[in-house]
C-alpha cells in the first residue's frame, strides 16, 4: 500500500472568476480562437493556450527579449503584450521560421554552423527579432557593432554573444542583406 | 577507420531541435490539469513571524490549497546540509517554509496552489503576516564582529572558520626581504540563468511513483534528496532534468523549498503541480554567489621570488549554509595560483549575513582567489620595480616541476592540491606576443601625450576541474535503428554534452556522430553518478563514456567476427557497419545487435535471423551461454584520483573614457589550456560565455542592498547583465597539455573564461591611470563612478 494518496473529495476549481474574452488571431498562417482571461500576457497564450512552446520567458519585464514574436511584421515582447491586444493580428512565432519541410532556414541554420547558442533558451526571441531586422528591408551594417545593435533587445547568458554576431553576419550575407 | 571524431569542430546534435523551438524545458512539458504553485516570501531581511493569516487567500476563487508551516507535517524540519566540514560549528540550513524566523528577503513563508499562477499570485497577496522586524547588518567585516546583530541565535555570525598550511610559512615569512599587503573586495551576483528555476511534479498514486521534472544540474542529487525527506524507495522516485536554459552553478544547490514542496502538493493534491520562478524570485529566491574579502600578504626576496603567501579572508554565506564551505574552500586552495610559492598559510571565516544563501557561481571561489593573488602580483611587481609580465616569469611553475603539490592543502573533493600538468611559462609567453606587451609602452606615452588614458591588463588562472567521486556511462546500440543510445547520470545545461560525448563514442564504434543520440539528467534512465558541477563533466563522465564504448566496441568486433566467419583482428568498424578489412564483406550494426538478442519472434527481417528457430541459431543448450548478456550494451565508471587543472592567461588593452569614464577594450587575448579538447568550437563557446561573464562581473554586476537588507537592483532593468554591445571581441589561442590522469587526456573548461577577467581589467585600469591617480582598483565590479573618484582624487 502507498503510503501517500492524494486526500479525498477533493474539491479542485476548474477556472477563477477572472474575466474572459474571445479573441481570434492568425499565428503561423493558422486562424486561432480562444476564450482567454483578459489579464493573460501574450507569452503565457502562445505557449499554454496554443500549444506552441518555443516562445520563452525570461524575464516578464521586457528586458531579456526571449519572449520576441512578431506581431503584424514587428518584433514585440510577447510578455508585455496583452494576448487580448494581440485581437485580429497576425502573429509570427520560433516555429514558423523553419522550411515547412523541416529545414533549418538560412538564419537558424546559420546559428548551428557558427555555435551560435548553448542552452537554447533566449534563441528563439533572438532569432525572431533578427528576423525582424531581416524582413524590414532596411540595408544592414554588417559590421560587429552594427549586429551588437541588432540583437542589443535580446540577453544571452550562454555564449558571450560573439559567435552570434558570426551567425548573423554568415546569414546576411548569403541572403544578400548586406 | 573513419575520420577521428575527438579534436573535430562538429556541429551541435541537439541545435535543430533547439533553433526550431522544439526543445523541452520543463514548462513546456505537457501535464494536463497542473496546477500552478506560487509563494508568500518575506519582506524583511530579519524578524520574527508574529502571525500568518492565510484566510483570505484560502477562499479566494481558483485556489486549491494554502501551506504554512504547519501544513507541511514532517517536512517542517530543516533541509540537508549537502556537504559538511569539521570547520563549521552548528551549521544552519532553511526549512521548506518559514517557521517563527524569516532570515532573508525572498525567504518562502507560504505556497499557495491554484489553477493557473494569476491567481496563486493575487492569494499571495492575501495572505496577511505580521512580522517584527529585527536589526541586520550587511557588511560583512562588521557581520563577523563579536556583537553585531546575530542571523542565528549563536554567539556570533561566524558559520565556519578554517586555516590550512603548505610548506612552512612562519619561517618563510622570517626570511623575506620584502612584504606586499593588500586587500581586494569582489561583490555578490547571481548567476542568471535566462530560464529561471523550474519543477513540477506528477504523482501516480496507484504504483507509488512520483515523477519531478526540475531543472536542475543534479537529477541524481534531487532523487536522493526526495526519497530521504519522503522516506520512499529511490525507484519510487524519478526526476528528469529536461532542457534545461543555463545553470552556471545556481541550479546545483537543493533541494530549494519548491523542490520538496510541489512533490509534496503533487501528491496531497492527486494532480501535477508546476512552480516556474520568475525573474524577481530568482533574484531573491535562488542561491547567489560571489562577495569575498581578502587581505593577502605576499613575502618575496628582492629578486621578486615569491617565498610565502598569507591570505585571510571573509566569505559571505547568505543566511544559510546548505552546500557547506565549498566555494570558500576552492578559493582558498587555488589562492597560490599558477606560481610556485612553496609556503602557504590560508584561512577564512565563512559569515553569516540575513541575505539569499550562498552557494557556487561559475567559479566558485576561484574568480575570487584569483583576483587576490594576481593584484598583489601586480603589487609586488609595482613595490620591487619591476614588469608585471617578469615577476610571473619569475614565479610561475615550469614545466618540469609537474605534478606540483601544495603538501597540506585539501581541495574542494577532499584530496590533495596536485597542479598536474601546463605549459604556463609558454602560455605567458604566448600572451607577451600576441597582445604586444613590449610594444605597448610606447604605445602608452604617445596616448598620454594625446591625454588619453591607454593600459595594458594581465592575468594568471588555474582551475582545478574534474572533481570526483565518478560518473558512468551506459551504451547500447539499437538493434532495430541501429543508432547508438548513450546514458550517463549527470545532465547538461546547454554545454554541449549531445555532441561531445557523441563525438567520443562514434570514434569507438565507427558510427554517424548524430546517429548517436545521448539521454541523460534522467534518473529512470541511468541511476549511478553525481552532477554537472566543477568543470567535470567532460572529464568524469566524458571518460567513463569513452571506457564503456572500447567495451561496447569489443562486443561488436566479437560478435560480427563470428556472424561473418573472420577473425577478430580482421573486423573494423566504420559507417555504422563491421566489416572484414580488404574485403566487400560487412554486416549493419544494427543486424549485429538484434542477431546479439535470442529471439522468439521475427518482427523484421534482421530478426527472423536471429529467433531461435533460425538455421544459425544455436540449437544446442540455452541461446544465452552462462554470463553472456544479449544485445551490445555495457556500462562503465571513470572515477579520478585528484582533479586535473587547467590554466590560462589573459591580456587587454583598455582605454578609459575621461568624460564617461567607460572602459572600452582594444584588444582582448586568452590563451587557454584544457588538455586534449574534444570540440575546439565547444570550447571556444564556454569560453566565450564565461568571459562576458566574467566582464560582467569586473565592469557591471553585483547585487545592491540597502542598510535594511533588501535588494535593490532585482530585475534584469538593474542588475546589469551585458548585452551584446557591452562584450568585447576576445582573440582565443589553444594550448593542449593533455591530462596526465584520465584516458583521454582532457581537462574540464566551463569555468575557465571567467576567473581571470576581474583582474585582467582592474590591471589594465590601474595601468591607463596610474600617470593620473594613485588609486589602486582592488574592488569588482569597477563602476565609471570608482573611476571617476580616481581619477578626481588624482596623485598625492
Amino acid at each position: 500500500m502507498n503510503k501517500y494518496r492524494p486526500n479525498i473529495a477533493l474539491v479542485i476549481p476548474d477556472k477563477s472568476d477572472d474575466p474572459t474574452k474571445s479573441i481570434t488571431m492568425r499565428i503561423n498562417e493558422q486562424d486561432i480562437t480562444r476564450t482567454v482571461s483578459t489579464r493573460m500576457h501574450l507569452a503565457d497564450f502562445i505557449r499554454h493556450e496554443v500549444g506552441l512552446t518555443g516562445t520563452h520567458v525570461g524575464c516578464e519585464h521586457g528586458v531579456c527579449g526571449a519572449c520576441t514574436v512578431l506581431l503584424n511584421g514587428c518584433s514585440v515582447r510577447s510578455c508585455l503584450t496583452f494576448a487580448v491586444q494581440a485581437d485580429g493580428a497576425e502573429l509570427r512565432t520560433i516555429e514558423s521560421e523553419a522550411n515547412p519541410n523541416g529545414e533549418l532556414s538560412v538564419l537558424q541554420q546559420a546559428f548551428a554552423d557558427c555555435h551560435g547558442l548553448q542552452c537554447g533558451y533566449c534563441t528563439p526571441g533572438m532569432i525572431m527579432n533578427i528576423r525582424s531586422h531581416f524582413d524590414s528591408g532596411e540595408k544592414l551594417d554588417l559590421s560587429d557593432d552594427g549586429i551588437r545593435e541588432m540583437i542589443s533587445g535580446s540577453l544571452c547568458r550562454c555564449t558571450g554573444y560573439a559567435n552570434i554576431i558570426k551567425a548573423v553576419r554568415q546569414a546576411a550575407l548569403q541572403l544578400g542583406k548586406g | 577507420m573513419s575520420t577521428r571524431q575527438f579534436g573535430e569542430r562538429v556541429t551541435r546534435n541537439n541545435d535543430p531541435q533547439l533553433l526550431k523551438g522544439e526543445g523541452s524545458f520543463t514548462d513546456d512539458i505537457p501535464l494536463p490539469g497542473a496546477l500552478h504553485a506560487a509563494f508568500v516570501r518575506s519582506p524583511y531581511a530579519r524578524a520574527k513571524i508574529l502571525e500568518v493569516d492565510v484566510s483570505e487567500a484560502r477562499d479566494l476563487d481558483g485556489i486549491v490549497a494554502v501551506y504554512t508551516c504547519d501544513d507541511i507535517g514532517h517536512l517542517d524540519q530543516e533541509l540537508p546540509l549537502l556537504i559538511p566540514h569539521d570547520c563549521m560549528t552548528d551549521p544552519r540550513t532553511a526549512r521548506p517554509l518559514a517557521r517563527d524566523d524569516v532570515y532573508y528577503v525572498g525567504q518562502p513563508v507560504v505556497m499557495i496552489v491554484a489553477i493557473d499562477r494569476y491567481v496563486a499570485e493575487d492569494a499571495v497577496q492575501l495572505v496577511d503576516i505580521d512580522y517584527d522586524p529585527l536589526e541586520v547588518e550587511m557588511d560583512i567585516e562588521e557581520a563577523v564582529k563579536d556583537g553585531a546583530p546575530l542571523v542565528h541565535h549563536h554567539p556570533n555570525n561566524i558559520a565556519a572558520d578554517f586555516t590550512q598550511i603548505s610548506g612552512d610559512p612562519e619561517t618563510a615569512f622570517a626570511e623575506a626581504e620584502h612584504v606586499t599587503r593588500i586587500t581586494v573586495q569582489v561583490d555578490r551576483s547571481t548567476a542568471s540563468p535566462m530560464e529561471a528555476r523550474t519543477v513540477a511534479a506528477h504523482f501516480d498514486h496507484i504504483s507509488g511513483q512520483l515523477t519531478v521534472w526540475d531543472g536542475t544540474q543534479a537529477p541524481l542529487g534531487v532523487r536522493g534528496g526526495l526519497a530521504s525527506l519522503f522516506e520512499l524507495d529511490e525507484d519510487k522516485v524519478r526526476v528528469i532534468a529536461p532542457d534545461v536554459g543555463g545553470g552556471f552553478g545556481q541550479k546545483i544547490m537543493f533541494p530549494h523549498s519548491d523542490e520538496v514542496l510541489v512533490p509534496l502538493a503533487a501528491m496531497t493534491l492527486g494532480r501535477p503541480v508546476k512552480f516556474i520562478e520568475d525573474r524577481r524570485e530568482n533574484f531573491i529566491g535562488s542561491n547567489q554567489e560571489r562577495t569575498q574579502i581578502h587581505h593577502m600578504e605576499l613575502y618575496a626576496k628582492k629578486t621578486g621570488e615569491i617565498i610565502a603567501l598569507r591570505d585571510n579572508f571573509l566569505h559571505d554565506t547568505g543566511a544559510f549554509i546548505p552546500y557547506g564551505i565549498a566555494v570558500a574552500q576552492v578559493a582558498s586552495t587555488s589562492i597560490a595560483g599558477p606560481y610556485r610559492i612553496p609556503n602557504i598559510e590560508v584561512s577564512f571565516k565563512a559569515v553569516y549575513t540575513p541575505a539569499v544563501p550562498v552557494t557556487p557561481y561559475r567559479g566558485c571561489g576561484r574568480p575570487h582567489a584569483c583576483f587576490a593573488i594576481e593584484r598583489a602580483v601586480d603589487q609586488l611587481a609595482d613595490d620591487l620595480g619591476m614588469d608585471r609580465m617578469e615577476i610571473r616569469r619569475i614565479n610561475l611553475i615550469s614545466d618540469d616541476e609537474f605534478p606540483y603539490e601544495r603538501d597540506g592543502l585539501i581541495f574542494a573533493d577532499g584530496l590533495k592540491v596536485i597542479q598536474d600538468s601546463g605549459q604556463y611559462l609558454k602560455a605567458l609567453e604566448m600572451v607577451r606576443t600576441e597582445i604586444g606587451w613590449d610594444d605597448f609602452e610606447a604605445k602608452q606615452k604617445i596616448a598620454q601625450s594625446e591625454g588619453r588614458y591607454l593600459g595594458i591588463g594581465l592575468g594568471f588562472y588555474v582551475e582545478g576541474t574534474g572533481l570526483g567521486p565518478y560518473e558512468g556511462g551506459h551504451i547500447k546500440i539499437h538493434p532495430i535503428t541501429g543508432k547508438v543510445y548513450v546514458n550517463t547520470g549527470l545532465t547538461g545545461q546547454g554545454q554541449g554534452h549531445e555532441t561531445v560525448f557523441a563525438q567520443i563514442v562514434s570514434d569507438q564504434l565507427g558510427v554517424a556522430v548524430k546517429d548517436v543520440i545521448l539521454v541523460e539528467g534522467d534518473t529512470g534512465t541511468f541511476e549511478w553518478g553525481v552532477a554537472t558541477f566543477a568543470s567535470r563533466a567532460a572529464v568524469c563522465s566524458g571518460n567513463a563514456i569513452h571506457k564503456t564504448a572500447i567495451k561496447v566496441r569489443k562486443k561488436v568486433i566479437e560478435a560480427a567476427a563470428n556472424m561473418m566467419e573472420a577473425d577478430i583482428s580482421q573486423v573494423d568498424l566504420e559507417d555504422g557497419h563491421a566489416f572484414v578489412k580488404g574485403t566487400n564483406r560487412k554486416v549493419a550494426l544494427s543486424t549485429v545487435a538484434t542477431a546479439s538478442n535470442p529471439l522468439r519472434y521475427a518482427f523484421n527481417e534482421a530478426a527472423k535471423a536471429a529467433t531461435q528457430f533460425a538455421p544459425a541459431s544455436r540449437h544446442d543448450g540455452p541461446a544465452l551461454f552462462e554470463g553472456q548478456h544479449p544485445g551490445l550494451e555495457d556500462t562503465d565508471f571513470f572515477s579520478p584520483e585528484c582533479a586535473t587543472w587547467a590554466y590560462g592567461v589573459h591580456a587587454a588593452i583598455v582605454e578609459i573614457d575621461p568624460i564617461t569614464c567607460q572602459v572600452n577594450f582594444h584588444k582582448y587575448v586568452t590563451i587557454h589550456d584544457c588538455g586534449n579538447m574534444i570540440n575546439p568550437t565547444i570550447v571556444e563557446g564556454q569560453v566565450l560565455g564565461g568571459f562576458a561573464q566574467g566582464i560582467a562581473g569586473a565592469l557591471y554586476e553585483h547585487i545592491d542592498f540597502d542598510e535594511d537588507g533588501n535588494p535593490t537592483n532585482a530585475s534584469f532593468v538593474d542588475f546589469l547583465i551585458p548585452y551584446a554591445t557591452e562584450i568585447p571581441s576576445l582573440e582565443i589561442h589553444h594550448l593542449q597539455t593533455p591530462a596526465p590522469g584520465n584516458p583521454l587526456g582532457i581537462k574540464g573548461v566551463g569555468e575557465a573564461g571567467c576567473i581571470a577577467v576581474g583582474t585582467t581589467v582592474a590591471s589594465g585600469i590601474e595601468d591607463a591611470l596610474k600617470h593620473v591617480t594613485d588609486r589602486t582598483f582592488r574592488h569588482v565590479p569597477i563602476t565609471p563612478s570608482m573611476i571617476q573618484e580616481a581619477i578626481v582624487l588624482g596623485s598625492t
